[in-house]
């Protein structure tokens, strides 16, 4: 499953940081974060709760970049 | 401005008038460094604290560590203006990136808006009502006013009007519509209310295909981009424990083996300076902008590219190869020439058209459409389809063959054979031979153009592959200009034929295949890049090519190319550039010729020069 979210970041490579941080969260196929359009988009493993998940995904961007904001 | 902008602008002027009253002041010792250190932390305090948290978080070599380092280092070798200034300096840097920034994401959004906000739905007591478009099931009757987009693909039941495909087309020409007519979401209704039957949901509908193509566009990374994030991954590192071994083997050696004092603060003050020139922002902010830009100019041209790597194979093109039909001619049979043999033209005409209506065959199409008249179907009767050679019927009493030279063979009547280009058909009258009609595909206006332009831009090779006859597949070519061809091909040849033209490209050269996305799924996606033409509409086109050209002009092609070729170059120019000044600076600020104030001047003139830079590829209207 696919799901896209509105996120707001400060800088490109942060933006680089949140899409690693957000890759190598569990139940978490792949991410795109686009600095452009300020949107991340999550494929996510199968029979994985993408709520759940999604709170993952912004504690763990939450550490490599503070000053991030997924819209969930 | 955003309200976090404006919050670190107050910052900043808050701590400007500080560090001038403070200066001014007539203090020393621990309350000069105690007045200073409130303008350094009112304008600092967010930096120092990230750079506090990634270190926590083992992210320890980001912009943030390396300015709370040279600052307090500045400050603590005694240099509190210096300090201060920097990090003051960083912040307007900072604002001014994410206002330029914010800015130019704003324009290029802005110009790929053509998401429709609502629909008029047509309740059953005929009320209209206004919802989001993704509420609209299919099978919903919605009315467009004029000046309102089209939200969603449909039919129009009712209604005629002029509509603005600029937005999808890149093209001011205006279609017209009426009721039979299929629509496509994203053009403007420009003149008469329509009412429109839905036939796909939004999500389905062809301006969500878009908005969806182009806003994912970058997420395919182009090699440049890559590059940068490769870049910065070893640079940042790099640069750390440079100007660790610069603050400390200079003085070592003085002291070991030049016997001469170390001057550990002039050193330990130029490695400072290396750290602050050090940041990567240019190239990290202006390479992913200077395809963004390119991709949405592209766009407002009628050109989706599915992705920045796109634009770069598509710079490099060494060699286009094309579909013939469909793609560099109009692919619709036209009457080009009726030769009557002792009737007249109107009459021989007449006789085809009548003889082939229960056809629907393309061919006969165009002999109706030449005729232009109602067919009156009562005049005809005992219609026969000989399979593979064409119709014979009784017309008006009279017995009627219309078909190919074997026809005519098979009847026994002697015809002139012709030897024009085309397809040609006999026409008997009572097994007598009455005239021939040529039936021909023309090439589109713009093709011999487009091919002439993209000899000029100094694409190597033109090839064009075709499964139509030899001869028709020669005539083209010379007409458009085309040096190799091949005909007679299958879907399957085609492949191998442009997986042999593959072979034979040089390294570094690419290759694109120009089709118009139905039939051609294998080839656009065995190509080096694939672009369909003609696309609006076609859900095949926008899934199989990498590039999308939504309307037929083969000339957009060469703007295509034209605009690639921009944005690549752009892309070269900022990475050059911003690597380039930062190396100088860095020489300079190892010698000591540089200071942390120049460092910062340097730094935030190239980011801001670079941006300005990456914005030109935006502009493509002159390409």
């Amino acid at each position: 499953m696919k799901k896209t979210y509105k996120i707001d970041v400060d800088c490109a490579n942060c933006a680089n940081k949140m899409e690693e941080a957000a890759k190598a969260t569990d139940g978490v196929k792949s991410a795109v974060v686009n600095f452009m359009t300020l949107k991340m988009s999550v494929e996510f493993e199968e029979g994985s709760e993408p709520k759940s998940v999604m709170q993952d995904v912004l504690k763990n961007c939450k550490k490599v970049e503070d000053d991030c904001e997924i819209f969930l | 401005m955003t309200k976090k902008q404006k919050k670190v602008l107050i910052r900043i002027i808050i701590s400007v008038v500080l560090i001038a009253v403070i200066s001014l002041l007539p203090v020393t010792g621990y309350l000069r460094f105690g007045l200073f250190m409130i303008p350094y932390l009112v304008i600092g305090y967010d930096i120092l604290r990230k750079a506090l948290k990634g270190i926590m978080n083992h992210q320890v070599f980001d912009e943030n560590f390396l300015m709370a380092v040279a600052t307090i280092g500045a400050i603590a070798l005694g240099d509190y203006t210096e300090g201060v200034a920097v990090m003051l300096f960083y912040q307007i840097g900072e604002l001014f990136q994410s206002y330029a920034v914010g800015k130019s994401r704003r324009n290029i959004s802005d110009l790929m808006d053509i998401r429709p906000d609502y629909a008029n739905v047509e309740k059953e007591n005929g009320e209209l009502e206004q919802v989001d478009p993704d509420e609209v099931e299919v099978g919903n009757v919605i009315v467009v006013q004029p000046g309102e987009k089209v939200p969603i693909d449909g039919t129009v039941l009712e209604g005629r009007s002029t509509l603005n495909t600029s937005a999808l087309t890149g093209e001011s020409l205006p279609r017209e519509v009426e009721a039979g007519d299929e629509i496509i979401s994203g053009c403007i209704n420009m003149t008469g209310v329509l009412r429109i039957k839905t036939s796909k949901e939004f999500g389905e509908s062809t301006v969500s295909k878009i908005l969806d193509m182009v806003e994912n566009a970058s997420s395919r990374k182009s090699r440049s981009e890559n590059f940068i994030s490769k870049f910065a991954h070893y640079y940042t590192p790099i640069v750390c424990y440079s100007a660790a071994a610069l603050a400390v083997l200079p003085p070592l050696v003085s002291m070991a083996f030049l016997h001469i004092p170390p001057n550990w603060g002039e050193w330990i003050l130029r490695a400072l300076t290396f750290l602050v020139i050090s940041c990567p922002c240019a190239l990290v902010i202006s390479i992913p902008l200077s395809f963004f830009a390119g991709i949405g100019g592209a766009s407002r041209a009628g050109v989706l590219v599915k992705g920045s790597n796109y634009m770069e194979t598509l710079a490099q093109t060494s060699c286009v190869v094309f579909d013939k039909t469909g793609t560099l001619t109009q692919g619709i049979f036209a009457v080009s020439a009726v030769h009557p043999s002792g009737i007249t033209e109107e009459q021989l005409l007449e006789y085809a058209a009548l003889a082939e209506s229960y056809s629907s065959h393309p061919i006969s199409k165009s002999l109706q459409k030449a005729y232009g008249r109602v067919i009156d179907k009562s005049r005809i009767c005992d219609v026969e389809e000989i399979s593979g050679n064409g119709v014979k019927a009784k017309v008006d009493g009279k017995e009627i063959s219309v078909g190919n030279d074997k026809l005519m063979k098979k009847l026994g009547v002697s015809c002139e054979e012709s030897d024009e280009i085309g397809t040609v058909v006999y026409v008997a009258v009572d097994q007598k031979f009455a005239g021939s009609i040529l039936i021909s595909d023309q090439p589109k206006a713009t093709a011999a153009q487009a091919i002439s332009g993209l000899k000029k831009m100094g694409i190597r090779k033109l090839v064009m592959l075709t499964g139509d006859r030899r001869n028709v597949a020669g005539h083209t070519a010379d007409e458009l200009g085309i040096p190799e061809y091949y005909a007679e091909l299958l879907p399957a040849d085609k492949v191998s034929g442009v997986e042999k033209l593959l072979g034979e490209q040089k390294a570094k050269e690419k290759l694109a295949f120009v089709g118009d996305g139905i039939n051609d799924a294998p080839v656009l996606s065995r190509a080096d890049i694939g672009i369909a033409m003609g696309a609006m509409g076609s859900d095949a086109a926008i899934e199989a090519a990498d590039i999308v050209l939504m309307d037929d002009d083969p000339m957009k092609i060469v703007k295509a190319i034209r605009i690639a070729r921009k944005c690549i170059r752009i892309v070269y120019e900022n990475i050059y550039f911003a690597i380039g000044i930062k190396v100088i600076c860095l020489i300079l600020g190892a010698l000591g010729i540089a200071n942390m104030w120049a460092a910062i001047f340097a730094d935030v003139g190239v980011m801001v020069l670079a941006v300005l830079n990456a914005i030109r590829a935006l502009s493509v209207k002159k390409l």
